[in-house]
Formats: structure tokens, C-alpha cells, sequence
């Protein structure tokens, strides 16, 4: 990593430079009214290499998962393949133009409904929606879904949606933006929902569950279809949070079990890019009951000829044209070249690898629910007096690796959650596991080593309250 | 922990103490502590009603935001308006100046089905 403090590029400015100069207009000037007028425009002025130099110094400080393990609990951080890019990179879908019309996108068209297709038939859904852009944007496409389906049959008192305490933040906060009320359900002793718990809560004012599967603790839900039944037999619905569905491709089908409606993150398990805001697709899936619900447009086909068409009762449109095209092209790429004994296999190496490492893990860090776990485990960084989570996070970056997800989920105190994801090596895991050895050692000889952590990086430990509670959202000069 | 034994507890770490008619209402000190630095609280407006156990404020950490629980059913009588410029007075104080809110109890019966400090200490020496 280049470790040199990079000034601001405000810093490089000298006025009057520029990079390019531009030719005279050979077309009259159009006035512009006065009050559209500014005396100043606070640019920074450089020349092209100085601002090459500047950019490509601050990208060398990128940390990426094309630079180093990034074992992010619950993000999937997997490698995506390059071959992806040079699919979508292709003039044909990179040229196309979204109002160029059916008929001149029917390439596209085609991609687009393979991938549903494909999607719907690995979840065991009727049908699917590409249109959400992340996570929580199917999530809210989802719960919409739920909402209106129950409205559209006159069953206004159904307002509450019930959420297990491991799930994900952004379960109630979906809740809560479609109008509908977050009800927590406590987890029982092996980490799965409570089910005394969830059948004490489920009556007439029952919209649905939302429930993750795998779930924030890298557990199988072994309730699930029993879930499902008694949600239904209240006359709820379930919702799916796709989040980890890196652990079960190919081997579990979420449909099959019972649920309603589900997004997957094509970011995270079809290794499209993710974090620095992506773009994602949090594309939705439904079954017969809420699939004229979902978000459209959808393609269908009609004969040999693709077709943009909004389901009949629709929640109507989650964004701007046809979701994030570019991103389905990755994920197309990536199915196709697993093929479904691929996709298959990608999930086993996923829950080898977590598993693996989680057994050199906790021969010295506490694992809470340690039964064997899917593609990622929940550790508590409390590893010595004193030291906490987010010492050992930051001591981490010393030695190269991304933290771990951290303080999350909440039901663990101190937790440190570690996805390692199917495309890492043995000999990664096993550096990953020695440098958490070789910390544990430290915290317990030398925590100042941990408390000043990083050390290495061209900023240090940051004042995460300072931050919190005063922070500077603005450049001042 | 540090335990105020004149409050009464609920199971998700909130006290409750009787201030001449009123009750005024804060969050545990093993609670802050398992939060760490507490950099924002949200508060309920003046004059509104709770149920028992209804979420009635935010505290957010830099780990977390939480919900807070009131532990008996009433009306918001007062709110803290220091913690806004200053919300880790709950981390320095929390059974004193990090008070939340001032209530009146709709329902005063329901102090005796709280936990006293030695059964609250007990619950939350378990998690």
C-alpha cells in the first residue's frame, strides 16, 4: 500500500492550470440570463498528469478484494471473476441505449429473461423481478408486496411483521419505511428463532416474518418449514432475506421450504461488484401467491419475441428503467460459466471454508453458537482483559487483512463475524488463522500493540465518537 | 456492574425510579456499558402516552442504535434535554444525570411486577 499522506486536490491547485484546452465555439453564444450567472466556481485547477498521479496515488490505498482477504461477515466478499467484466464491457450491451425500444434490444431482452429464469428456478420461485438495486431495496420491494397483497383482499388489520433479534437492520427499517410495525422474536438457546416465542405472537394482526436462511450467526434455520406453516396457518406471509444465500445455492431451495417472497444479492452470491457502492441488484422472487405483486417491468417472452411487461398487480416500478443492467450481464456471465454443478459446488467450498477456519479460530477465540456452521461464524473479540473487538479489528489491518464484520449481530456481545467465502485458498485461511493466533498471543503480552492499532496505514486509530458526534462533512480550506 | 438498588429493572435493561410523583426512566449501567460511547439519543415528545413496553426512545452507540423500552404505561412529563449536546452523560451517569424521560404512570400497579436490582443483576449476569 503507498503509504505517503496524498494532499487534497485542492492542495495541487494552481490557478490558471488547466489540462485541456478547449477550441474556440464555431457556434454562436447563447446568452445566459443573469441570474443563472456566478462570479466564482471553487474548481481545483491541474494539468492532466498531475490529476492522473493524484488519482492513481489514492486508488494504490484502495483496499480490495483484488489486493487482499476480506473476510466481511455476511457481505460476501468473494473474488469476481475478470471474465465478467469483459462480458459486460462488450460493445453490444455497453452501446445499447435504455430508450433504444424492443425491438432493437431484443439481445438484451433475452439476457435479461434467461436470468430470471435461471434465478427463479435456483430459489424455487415462479417468478422474478431484477429491478431492485441492493438488499434492502428488495427488501422494501418485498414487504410492499406483502402489504399489498393483504390490502388488495380487504385484510387492513394486518400490520405487523415479526423479526427475529438476529436479523440484519435493515429487516425493521424496510418495515418501518412500507408503514407496516417491526415485532422482534427472541432466538432460542442454538441460535434459531424461538418458536413458543414466534407462535405467542402470530394472530390476526399478522402480516408475515421476515427471516434469514442461513442466518446472521452462520446457522441452518432447521424450523424453517415448520416457520412457514404456522405463519401461513395465521394467515402471514414470509418474507426471505437472501443475504447468505451463498451457504445453499444448489443445495436448498427457499421456495420449496414455504417462502413467499425472497431477494437475492446478485453483489454478494453472483459475484457482482460490491462495496463503493456497487451498483447492486437486490432482484426479488416470488411464488404463485405474490408473483402478479412483483415490481415491474419484467421480460416475458410471447412466441420468439422479448417483451417488457408489468405484472397485473404490480407494487408498480422500484427504479429507473430496467434495474442495473450492467450488473445482470456479470451475473449472467457467472451462472453460466458454474453451470448448476457449479453453483452447487460454490456453496459447499463456501461452508468448507467457514468451517475449516472456524475450527482453527476457536481453539483460542470464543465462538457462542458453535455448533457447525454455514458460510460464516460469529467469534467474540473480548480475547483479554481489556481488550475489545475493535482492537483486534484494527490490529488486523497491521497484518493486511480486512476486518471481520464487527459488533454485529447484536445477540453476540463483542462479535466478530468472519465469511471467508469459497474463493479463498488454504493457505489464506491458514495465514488469516495464525495472524489471529499470533494476536490473541499479543493481546495477551502487549495489548498497547492492539489498543494504538493500525499502525500501518497512512491514518491512524480514528476517534470513531469524535466522528460520531461532531463530524465534518464538508472540505474547509 | 453498578446497580442503583431504589430502581426497579426490566429484563431489556432500562430502570425506573419513583421522583416524588413522577418516575423517571434511564437505561442500565451494564446497558451502557455492552453500547459503548453513546453519541445520539431520539426522545419521545412531552405529553405523549406509552403502553407498557413500548419503544419510547433510541439510544445509538457506535456499535449500535437500540430501542429503549418504558418499563411502566404513562404519559412523557419531561425529557432530558441535556443529553442532546451531551449523550455520554448516560455513559458517565447513567442512573443520574444520563436520566431519558419523565413519565406519569397510567398505571402505578405495574411497578410491582418489575425486577428489584439483586433479580435484575441476576438476569443480566447471564447474557
Amino acid at each position: 500500500m503507498n503509504l505517503t499522506p496524498e494532499p487534497l486536490v485542492y492542495g495541487l491547485s494552481s490557478p490558471g492550470r488547466v489540462g485541456v484546452v478547449l477550441p474556440e465555439s464555431d457556434v454562436p453564444v447563447a446568452p445566459v440570463p443573469a441570474w443563472l450567472e456566478r462570479d466564482s466556481l471553487p474548481l481545483p485547477e491541474l494539468d492532466e498528469l498531475t490529476t492522473v498521479r493524484h488519482f492513481t496515488r489514492l486508488s494504490q490505498k484502495n483496499f480490495s478484494i483484488d489486493t487482499n482477504f476480506y473476510p466481511l461477515g455476511s457481505c460476501t466478499m468473494k473474488y469476481n471473476p475478470k471474465a465478467n467484466e469483459a462480458a459486460a464491457a462488450h460493445p453490444s450491451w455497453r452501446n445499447l441505449h435504455p430508450y433504444a425500444g424492443e425491438s432493437m434490444s431484443q439481445g438484451a431482452l433475452e439476457l435479461v429473461f434467461r436470468l430470471q429464469e435461471i434465478l427463479a428456478e435456483i430459489g424455487g420461485f415462479k417468478a422474478v423481478s431484477l429491478q431492485p438495486a441492493a438488499g434492502a431495496h428488495g427488501e422494501l420491494a418485498g414487504v410492499f408486496m406483502i402489504r399489498k397483497y393483504h390490502l388488495e383482499r380487504g385484510d387492513t388489520r394486518r400490520v405487523k411483521i415479526l423479526i427475529p433479534d438476529s436479523a440484519h437492520g435493515t429487516n425493521p427499517a424496510s418495515c418501518t419505511m412500507a408503514g407496516l410495525e417491526a415485532v422482534t422474536i427472541p432466538s432460542n438457546a442454538e441460535g434459531g428463532v424461538d418458536l413458543e416465542a414466534l407462535k405467542a405472537a402470530l394472530g390476526p394482526e399478522l402480516a408475515g416474518i421476515m427471516i434469514t436462511n442461513p442466518n446472521t450467526l452462520g446457522l441452518f434455520e432447521r424450523n424453517i418449514e415448520e416457520i412457514c406453516r404456522l405463519v401461513h396457518e395465521s394467515g402471514g406471509l414470509v418474507y426471505g432475506d437472501g443475504a447468505n444465500m451463498n451457504a445453499v445455492t444448489g443445495v436448498f431451495r427457499p421456495g420449496d421450504a414455504g417462502i413467499d417472497v425472497m431477494h437475492f444479492n446478485l453483489h454478494k452470491t453472483f459475484s457482482t461488484p460490491h462495496g463503493g457502492g456497487g451498483p447492486g441488484v437486490g432482484m426479488v422472487a416470488a411464488n404463485a401467491t405474490l408473483a402478479e405483486f412483483l415490481p415491474g417491468p419484467l421480460v416475458v417472452k410471447k412466441g420468439d419475441v422479448f417483451a417488457l411487461e408489468t405484472p397485473p398487480k404490480s407494487i408498480g416500478r422500484m427504479k429507473a428503467f430496467y434495474g442495473n443492467f450492467a450488473v445482470l450481464v456479470r451475473a449472467y456471465a457467472y451462472v453460466r460459466m458454474l453451470g448448476a454443478e457449479g453453483l452447487r459446488r460454490l456453496a459447499e467450498n463456501a461452508v468448507l471454508n467457514a468451517n475449516y477456519l472456524k475450527v482453527l479460530v476457536e481453539k483460542r477465540w470464543k465462538v457462542k453458537y458453535g455448533r457447525r456452521c454455514m458460510h460464516e461464524f460469529v467469534a467474540s473479540g473480548d480475547i483479554a482483559e481489556g481488550v475489545h473487538t475493535l482492537d483486534v479489528a484494527k490490529r488486523l489491518i497491521d497484518y493486511g487483512f480486512h476486518p471481520p464484520t464487527i459488533y454485529f449481530p447484536l445477540i453476540v456481545p463483542e462479535a466478530v463475524m468472519i465469511e471467508p467465502t469459497e474463493t479463498e485458498s488454504k493457505e489464506t485461511l491458514d495465514a488469516f488463522a495464525a495472524v489471529l493466533d499470533r494476536i490473541a498471543d499479543e493481546a495477551r503480552d502487549n495489548p498497547a500493540l492492539l489498543h494504538d492499532a493500525p499502525t500501518t496505514t497512512p491514518i491512524g486509530r480514528l476517534d470513531e465518537v469524535a466522528a460520531a458526534r461532531c463530524p465534518v462533512l464538508c472540505y474547509r480550506a | 456492574m453498578k446497580l442503583d438498588t431504589n430502581a426497579r429493572y426490566r429484563k431489556s435493561h432500562e430502570w425506573v425510579r419513583k421522583d416524588g410523583a413522577q418516575y423517571v426512566v434511564g437505561i442500565s449501567d451494564h446497558a451502557q456499558e455492552s453500547l459503548g460511547d453513546i453519541v445520539f439519543v431520539e426522545l419521545p415528545a412531552v405529553g405523549k402516552a406509552f403502553k407498557q413496553g413500548d419503544a419510547f426512545a433510541v439510544v445509538e452507540s457506535v456499535k449500535a442504535a437500540s430501542d429503549v423500552y418504558l418499563p411502566m404505561s404513562g404519559t412523557i412529563l419531561a425529557v432530558n434535554d441535556a443529553l442532546e449536546g451531551a449523550p455520554d452523560l448516560i455513559n458517565r451517569e447513567p442512573y443520574a444525570g444520563g436520566w431519558l424521560v419523565k413519565f406519569e404512570a397510567s398505571n402505578p400497579a405495574e411497578w410491582d411486577g418489575l425486577l428489584d436490582a439483586s433479580a435484575y443483576e441476576a438476569e443480566a449476569s447471564k447474557e
